[in-house]
């Protein structure tokens, strides 16, 4: 009972002095609070794959009624700032140097085949980034569809289509994209807390000779991991609780599954960063090259193979399987659930247990790198 | 647990360090020794003789390859953590926590030695008194200097009375003053406490006092006895010459060291203090140098023993003399540095307060003072790395900060720790700074060549620079300071660290190239040294306090009490005079930034 | 001028020494950006050649059948699952076994027959929204298709306006043609500004930086001597990329290299002075690597590379002005794909300029003014 008083005041003493550190060392503040805060700015207002306001180039080759009341529909839409031209070289140019997007070229010979009922528009689009080029193919359909039900509307005679499609998007009926960047910051956030400020603070102890005088104490290597931890983890708590409200009351995304089962499914993850990091100073014991590994194995990995951003079903067989290694895939299948879908325990069992399973690997592994010597 | 034991038993000791692509290194080779209860044992020897290894060892941070290791009864290798609960060990390099205040830091360590909250009632005044930090408490570490920290650290190792305690070389980099408060806290625990210490040391004054001295070199002991035993080793070989009027005492230490037959000389209160060998063969040469001089012999030292014993062991590596293939121009009695009213201030900090000074032609000048004196901040200003907020400098006729930068190349500068380029090999960091002074073709090849073979470089040219030896290092250093063959040399502590044999050798060079008409500049915080010097200045809280020859400077600070002083009898009462002074006009007590 | 070129080549030569001796560290600074394009490669890309979809078809008939066979013959669409209830759709849903659920409804060839159109319900898992909203275009186009193969059958006049698509310079509207150019000079930027910064920073902890300043060396030519490294090694890594763009992913390259190289070395000019300028300001290597990474992160995150600058709002967009990779990014897309030439990368290359300008000023200034 006495050894586990002793232990428990060692713990708590390094616990401490790491906390003292954190408050006053800017870098830790840098990493821990200044990066955080960056990123949910950035993520709220910076990145955003909605497509509004595209500037598009309407080509009238012959001015007609028919022409303009379609020219019209375009300038309604909340997605186009229609520049009218005359001349297709014209339009062409501008498309070359980017101040447009797109082209829309109503042919001289438009209203004439209207009237026949065999009308055609020519678009042109920028397909340097296909992404948007693909979202707005199908705006301008949509411009002309909303054109075409005006005119049923007023009673001429339109053919409709044999099938419709009603779409619904489910979790995200806005088609809102903070709904899925934000679960995406909190991946980020807690990776960098959990692993890159870990990974430095560890190197740091090893580059600055302090853990050659810790290690000849009573202190048990378990005492020193414990107490590397505990402020970490409360710190990446912070940052989470940090994430939550943003993403409740900046961002506006709806939190429907359970706050508990969200902050277990973090707790997991904030484990496995700092596994990682203190596994990854462990072994090469220099802040700069613990810096630049973790973020290479945790932070870039987290960004783009997470499934967050990119769909990793659409990979290759190598890119899957390496993403399968990666904790931050598992957390980011999490967060999307819970945040958006609700408690689907099919869902968070499998993914809660994979990041448990990797906990205990990290934890076990830090514990045997760990060890009281300078070897 | 039976007394008589002795604390700590080695045996037949092995330790091999593997590096990639690269042979072992036998670190340790099969050592035998021991610490003895309530005794104070130094562990001294030159660089990588094994020192640090044996003390890791000890503290259970490595494991040995072969052989046995008790300490305070316990086997390290099967159970470190047992040495651990019960030792203090005080690594090179304190690795304090620079974010915490002193008073956090200690808590720490008490926390994790498990010092009850009596206990610390009655600890911390004593520790605050013995280190005299109390003042400080509140100060975070990082904001210490460099002494302070060592006692801070030596602080933290004695939250709790260990059973045995490992000081691995405690006053390096440490001033005179801050040496001898450190060694006082030391041998007042032994003396008082029946503490149990292993330090190890480059100082081979401290090695004198400690009741027994362990000599490694090259990972094997060459003695382990009492120091009174060392020095009788020499007994009746130490001899005093005065030199004549016309010669300077490091002229004729030169002289003396060129015999075959000297194991030592040095330069020691105006006169040599040298050690002969016992060939009868140039006995005849050593007599011709010292014809018509007064020699007297003289009891012999630790330090005469240690140099005989390592003279024995190590292959007589000739101390050579650097030879400048090109004459400095100018009359030897010009000032090539003149400083005048020099002020430097950094915010309300006065570093640098009014100082004024001249150096000639050829001479060697000291700078001497404790940490955060002023010096580093003078040197920096000299070198044209500062600039100053008022006063005159000059130096070799130039003013450094606005003169073009072709007039720097009339200096040579090797700063604090040897600033080398670590990834590079030895031939590379030549060949840059030979470019760097615009060395070219035909000039370049034979430069490089001259450094190489006056520097003893040419069995590593191709080895990594961060992996050599701290005297190769050195070498290195100043060779490519010289290469572009500087008026002045300007030297920042640079035997700091090193063993006795590297500092004798780096002194045998410097007096040659100020005999060949070098301008020298240095700073040091071994004393002894200042002798090497021909004149000296001690500086504290940013003002010259003394200066002059070192036999005018310790002439000033003798007392009736001490008729003759040391150097660093004189540094010590100069430094405190002017500090009880300034404490009595009510200023602040000078504190090192 | 002849000592001052030999004292900037001299400090060129010892940089690179110091960065590629080393095995380890020659492989660190090479062999990164090209794994890195790799993984990118494949994993950026917002195509989906894998959707699965679960089917509840309560119609059974030829039509739902002919609907279905344009589906599963796109290769794109995988089926998981027939659904018998419309209560089994949420459970494929939640559970994500599939992204999308198709309802075909009971009477959906009768009413086809009939001529009064029939609707079709598609549900997509909004939780990736943009992944989910791909998918769903695709859905619409093959639906599309179905609508005008059996309008042409069955005598549906067309539609009135049909709208003829074509996209330029990426006709198959692949978004790798996209991300990979682009990281050129995400790739090259993170380790050319981290190498300047640390560089200097690593003298200045080692104290070799005063041994510097005591030589003969000027303020500008340590400064050359500390950029042209790091820009050689950018240079290298830039190239890594590329070849993997251009021999591995096949991505054709449509302009000059000349054009090419040399936006890339205004870029890697900016990149360099922003290194400089933080070494300038850092004091240990710690603090270089901190701020590089500060940076880093924004530059990155609002370079256009992942999300579209057009989208963010404005006063980011005016904020952006002053990211190098913003105009890196457009310069080699432009280049690569479309074959832009200088000229018209005008309003790109002005601002890299002045921004290399700017930078190695405000460098050059705080070297020679921090020293006091």
């Amino acid at each position: 009972m006495k050894a586990w008083g002793s232990k428990l005041r060692r713990i708590r003493a390094l616990v401490w002095k790491e906390t003292h550190q954190v408050v006053r060392d800017p870098s830790s503040i840098a990493i821990g609070v200044v990066l955080p805060l960056i990123l949910i700015l950035l993520f709220g207002y910076g990145l955003s794959l909605d497509v509004r306001n595209v500037p598009i180039a309407l080509v009238i080759e012959q001015p007609s009624a028919e022409a303009m009341e379609l020219v019209a529909g375009f300038q309604l839409s909340p997605y186009f700032q229609p520049r009218v031209l005359r001349s297709m070289p014209a339009a062409q140019q501008q498309l070359l140097e980017h101040s447009v997007d797109g082209i829309v070229r109503i042919p001289a010979d438009y209203s004439r085949h209207l009237g026949a009922g065999d009308a055609q528009l020519q678009l042109i689009v920028h397909g340097g980034d296909a992404n948007r080029a693909r979202i707005i193919q199908g705006y301008v359909g949509g411009a002309v569809g909303a054109w075409s039900a005006r005119q049923q509307a007023q009673g001429r005679a339109i053919a409709s289509a044999p099938v419709k499609l009603q779409t619904r998007l489910w979790f995200n009926e806005a088609d809102d994209s903070s709904y899925f960047l934000v679960p995406g910051l909190v991946v980020l956030v807690m990776t960098l807390i959990g692993g890159l400020l870990t990974a430095m603070v560890m190197a740091r102890e090893w580059e600055r000779g302090t853990l050659e005088a810790l290690l000849v104490t009573p202190v048990r290597s378990d005492e020193i991991l414990l107490g590397k931890t505990l402020p970490y983890f409360l710190l990446a708590l912070v940052g989470f609780a940090l994430c939550v409200l943003s993403a409740r009351y900046l961002f506006h995304v709806p939190l429907r599954g359970a706050l508990w089962v969200l902050l277990g499914a973090s707790m997991l993850y904030v484990l496995v960063a700092l596994g990682i990091g203190l596994l990854i100073s462990a072994w090469v014991k220099n802040q700069l090259v613990a810096s630049q590994l973790t973020m290479l194995v945790t932070f870039m990995p987290a960004f783009m193979l997470s499934g967050f951003l990119f769909d990793l079903r659409s990979t290759p067989l190598v890119v899957q399987l390496i993403s399968y290694a990666l904790p931050a895939r598992y957390y980011v299948a999490l967060l999307q659930t819970v945040f958006l879908a609700g408690d689907v325990w099919s869902v968070i069992v499998p993914n809660t247990l994979a990041l448990a399973g990797m906990a205990a690997a990290l934890a076990l592994g830090s514990r045997v790198a760990m060890r009281k010597t300078l070897e | 647990m039976n007394a008589a034991a002795p604390a700590l038993i080695a045996q037949q000791l092995c330790k091999q360090f593997r590096r990639k692509d690269e042979a072992a290194v036998q670190a340790l080779a099969g050592i035998s020794l021991e610490a003895r209860h309530g005794e104070l044992t130094a562990l001294v020897g030159p660089d990588g003789a094994g020192k640090t290894t044996l003390m890791r060892l000890a503290a259970g941070l490595l494991r040995a390859d072969d052989g046995s290791l008790t300490v305070l009864g316990v086997d390290v290798g099967s159970d470190p953590q047992q040495v651990q609960d019960r030792i203090g060990y005080m690594p090179q390099r304190f690795g304090l926590y620079e974010d915490l205040t002193v008073a956090e830091n200690l808590e720490l360590y008490a926390d994790l030695r498990g010092v009850s909250a009596a206990e610390r009632a009655k600890r911390y005044p004593a520790l605050m008194e013995m280190t005299a930090l109390g003042p400080f408490r509140t100060r975070l570490a990082g904001q210490l200097s460099g002494g302070m920290k060592q006692k801070l650290g030596l602080a933290c190792t004695l939250v709790r009375s260990p059973e045995l305690l490992l000081l691995d070389e405690p006053t390096v980099g440490v001033d005179p003053l801050s040496r001898r408060e450190l060694w006082e806290i030391v041998r007042g625990l032994v003396a008082d406490q029946g503490l149990t210490v292993l330090l190890s040391t480059a100082y081979l004054d401290e090695a004198e006092r400690c009741s027994r001295v362990i000599l490694l070199h090259q990972g094997k002991v060459l003695s382990q006895s009492a120091p009174p035993e060392v020095a009788g080793l020499a007994s009746g070989r130490c001899f005093v010459a005065t030199p004549s009027a016309q010669q300077s005492a490091r002229a004729l230490q030169a002289r003396l060291l060129d015999q075959a037959d000297i194991i030592d000389a040095v330069p020691d209160g105006g006169r040599v203090r040298f050690v002969r060998g016992t060939g009868a063969a140039a006995a005849g040469a050593i007599d011709d140098v010292l014809r018509g001089l007064a020699v007297e012999a003289v009891a012999p030292r630790f330090e005469d023993g240690f140099m005989m014993l390592l003279r024995a062991h190590a292959n007589r590596e000739p101390l050579q003399a650097v030879l400048v293939t090109r004459p400095i121009a100018g009359r030897p009695d010009d000032a090539v540095v003149q400083v005048q009213q020099l002020l430097k201030k950094f915010g309300a900090f006065t570093a640098v307060d009014r100082i004024s000074f001249e150096v000639r032609r050829g001479e060697i000048f000291a700078l001497l003072g404790p940490n955060g004196a002023g010096k580093t901040t003078t040197f920096r200003m000299l070198c044209g790395l500062l600039t100053p907020s008022a006063g005159q400098l000059r130096v070799a006729g130039a003013d450094v900060r606005s003169a073009p930068a072709s007039a720097r190349s009339r200096l040579g500068y090797v700063a604090q720790k040897f600033a080398l380029y670590g990834p590079l090999s030895v031939i590379e960091n030549l060949e840059f700074f030979a470019s760097a002074y615009g060395l070219r073709g035909q000039r370049r090849r034979e430069r490089i060549a001259w450094a190489t073979q006056q520097f003893e470089l040419a069995d590593q040219l191709r080895a990594m620079s961060a992996q050599l030896p701290g005297g190769y290092k050195q070498r290195l250093a100043m060779a490519a300071a010289l290469l572009h063959e500087p008026e002045i040399l300007f030297l920042d502590e640079p035997t700091s660290g090193a063993d006795p044999l590297a500092r004798r050798a780096f002194w045998r060079r410097i007096s040659a190239l100020a005999d060949q008409g070098v301008t020298i500049i240095v700073t040091t915080h071994f004393m002894q040294e200042a002798e090497y010097c021909d004149r000296v200045a001690i500086m504290d809280s940013g003002q010259v306090l003394s200066q002059g020859s070192p036999a005018e400077v310790r002439q000033r600070a003798s007392t009736l009490a001490r008729p003759e002083p040391s150097m660093e009898d004189a540094f010590i009462a100069v430094v405190e005079q002017a500090r009880s002074r300034a404490n009595a006009s009510g200023t602040a007590p000078p504190v090192a930034a | 001028m002849l000592d001052s070129l030999l004292r900037i080549v001299a400090l060129t030569r010892k940089e690179l020494l110091a960065v590629l001796k080393d095995r380890r560290s020659r492989l660190s600074l090479l062999i990164p950006p090209v794994v890195q394009a790799l993984i990118f490669g494949y994993a950026a890309t917002y195509d989906l050649n894998h959707v699965s979809y679960a089917l509840l078809d309560q119609d059974h008939s030829a039509a739902s059948r002919q609907l279905l066979a344009a589906l599963d013959g796109s290769g794109v669409f995988q089926r998981v699952a027939d659904l018998q209830r419309p209560g089994d759709i949420a459970s494929y849903i939640d559970t994500r076994r599939a992204l999308l659920v198709l309802q075909i409804n009971q009477n959906f060839e009768r009413q086809l027959l009939a001529g009064t159109g029939a609707d079709v319900q598609l549900i997509a898992d909004g939780r990736n929204s943009n992944t989910a909203g791909t998918a769903m275009g695709y859905v619409s186009s093959i639906v599309e298709q179905f609508n005008s193969t059996w309008g042409g059958e069955h005598g549906w006049s067309a539609a009135p306006v049909k709208v003829v698509d074509r996209a330029w310079y990426n006709p198959n509207l692949e978004t790798r043609w996209f991300m990979i150019p682009g990281l050129i000079g995400t790739l090259t930027l993170i380790q050319t500004m981290m190498l300047t910064a640390m560089s200097v920073a690593r003298e200045r902890e080692q104290g070799t930086f005063d041994q510097l300043l005591v030589t003969p060396f000027r303020p500008f030519e340590i400064m050359a001597g500390k950029a042209l490294p790091s820009m050689l090694v950018g240079t290298v890594q830039a190239s890594g990329v590329l070849l993997v763009a251009q021999l591995w992913f096949r991505i054709p390259f449509a302009g000059s290299y000349l054009t090419l190289y040399s936006g890339l070395l205004l870029f890697l000019l900016a990149a360099v002075g922003i290194g400089l300028l933080l070494s300038a300001v850092a004091a240990t290597m710690q603090q270089a690597m901190l701020y590089s990474m500060l940076l880093i992160m924004p530059f990155s995150l609002l370079s256009g590379l992942t999300t579209p600058l057009s989208s963010m709002p404005g006063w980011l967009q005016y904020l952006t002005a002053i990211n190098p990779l913003r105009y890196a990014i457009d310069v080699t897309r432009r280049v690569y794909l479309e074959g832009t030439g200088l000229y018209l990368l005008i309003s790109d290359l002005w601002p890299l300029a002045l921004l290399a300008a700017l930078t190695l000023w405000g460098a050059s200034w705080m070297f020679s003014h921090r020293m006091q």
